[in-house]
């Protein structure tokens, strides 16, 4: 691998907004504009744009391409037999551990997107590869391809004036195109934020195009890596890397729900099952610690012993407290246990409470 | 974001303004700037010792956790307890409202080894 950083379309935007840049997975990204807090709370209560090109996007088509993803991913990909439908799902290997986790959108007949995680987009690619069948064909998209996330209350809104007054919003997880600002886009109804938004996908080259037309309005904030991490774990959203990976099953990582109980014939299925059977031996449960912020790595405590590590920890802007995810004994899963979290010198009190941490947002409403 | 020219600074990044032999000790602009917002500090109590190049307390932003370095020695004789509920004081006022303790100097001469303001901003432009 390679040591040198890749950059988006959008790197030069972030240097003249004066983005603090980081590395993050093979990339360099923009962890904070203005400040984390002040970005979270720009997203929750108005619209904040994230640059997220870094993600894969796969598309894959041809009379075969039902079959092969209903194989290839856990989710019921009869369930988005809609045109412009989508849906939340897994891929596992065989041993019924998580590849990664991916959106899927029927963009048209016989044919599927997948939006990945940057950091398992050569893993990915390889492992569909490796499956597809003679009847699909499968193209990385990845290179030429640009994607932005438009999140909060008054994302639709700045979108629409940008789309014009008779672009027809897809409905939440749906995808449909528009024409942004005289560019072709395909814009979906999907985030990581908690918030009601879109993610625009387009030329690479248009990417800056449409970062600054979406800038120019007043009540759009920049928001980075950091922002995108804070909001998502107040949702409980799981972050590939540190709540799943390829040691973790869907069922100890709360993701039943994609991995229906009737589907049977997918890549990791029989393992499982078993799972399920038997029921896992540890959860991903959440915490809530007061006093200092619980990070990824920390153990976590119970009567002194050591039953777990802080998979996500940060700081919940809107409750304005620690909180973080760990995989513990299922004996210690139950709301309201008292757990401990060792911070440094310290021991906290963590208690697990049912994610999400915070439940009222614009998408609730 | 000026350093102020009344006080001396560490190479930690703490500030140290003295009166009579009372040290109050906080940290510069630049430092709050590069933690971010500030969301907890963890400081000593009133009564326990300072030894310079110790350190005597945390400061933690979403993204990093700072150690403080006591930049004079001495008995700590007064907290900014504000800073519990409103840490984000550190950011906003960090060389006035933001400051952290207050110290009865042991050794006053520790001061000459603290850096004037002109010195600090050319410390850090060096990086």
């Amino acid at each position: 691998m390679s040591d040198a950083l890749k950059r988006t379309p959008l790197y030069d935007e972030h240097l003249a907004l004066g983005a603090r840049m980081v590395p993050f997975a093979g990339w360099e990204m923009p962890v904070q504009y203005a400040g984390i807090i002040e970005e979270h709370r720009a997203v929750r209560s108005s619209v904040g744009i994230f640059d997220v090109c870094h993600m894969a996007e796969f598309r894959i088509f041809g009379f075969g391409a039902f079959d092969f993803l209903q194989r290839m991913l856990t989710n019921d990909l009869a369930r988005i037999s809609e045109l412009g439908s989508a849906q939340y799902t897994l891929m596992l290997d065989a041993g019924g551990h998580i590849i990664d986790d991916l959106i899927v959108y029927h963009t048209g007949d016989l044919e599927y997107l997948i939006i990945a995680n940057a950091s398992n987009a050569e893993t990915d690619f390889a492992w569909l590869s490796e499956h597809a069948p003679d009847d699909i064909e499968m193209v990385d998209e990845s290179e030429r391809t640009g994607l932005i996330a438009v999140q909060g209350p008054e994302a639709l809104r700045i979108v629409r004036e940008l789309a014009g007054a008779d672009w027809l919003a897809p409905a939440r997880f749906h995808i449909g195109d528009a024409v942004l600002d005289t560019l072709p886009a395909l814009v979906a109804r999907t985030g990581y934020t908690g918030e009601d938004g879109v993610e625009i996908i387009c030329r690479a080259q248009d990417a800056p195009i449409l970062w600054r037309a979406l800038l120019s309005f007043g009540e759009v904030t920049p928001a980075g890596l950091g922002a995108r991490d804070t909001l998502r774990l107040e949702m409980g959203y799981p972050l590939y890397g540190s709540d799943m990976d390829r040691t973790i099953d869907p069922i100890s990582a709360g993701l039943g729900w994609v991995v229906p109980k009737d589907k049977q014939d997918y890549i990791g299925a029989s393992p499982v099952a078993e799972v399920r059977a038997r029921g896992p031996k540890t959860k991903l449960v959440g915490l809530v610690v007061a006093g200092a912020i619980p990070r990824p790595g920390m153990n976590v405590l119970h009567g002194g012993t050591v039953v777990g590590k802080v998979a996500s920890g940060s700081f919940s802007p809107t409750l304005e407290t620690g909180i973080a995810t760990a995989y513990v004994p299922v004996d210690l899963a139950a709301q309201g246990t008292e757990l401990a979290v060792e911070v440094r010198k310290k021991t906290l009190t963590a208690k697990v409470v049912k994610t999400p941490f915070v439940s009222s947002t614009s998408l609730s409403a | 974001m000026a350093h102020p020219s009344d006080r001396v600074y560490s190479k930690e990044h703490e500030w140290v303004v003295v009166d009579g032999d009372v040290a109050t000790i906080g940290i510069s602009s630049f430092a709050q700037d590069q933690l971010g917002e500030v969301v907890y500090v963890d400081l000593p109590s009133v009564g326990d010792e300072l030894t310079v190049g110790d350190s005597f307390g945390e400061i933690e932003s979403v993204k990093s956790v700072s150690e403080l370095f006591a930049p004079v020695s001495g008995e700590i004789t007064e907290v900014n307890s504000a800073l519990d509920d409103s840490p984000e004081t550190v950011n906003a006022d960090p060389h006035e409202a933001g400051w952290m303790v207050k110290v009865a100097l042991s050794d006053a001469g520790e001061l000459d080894a603290l850096m004037s303001a002109g010195d600090y901003d050319a410390f850090i432009t060096e990086g």
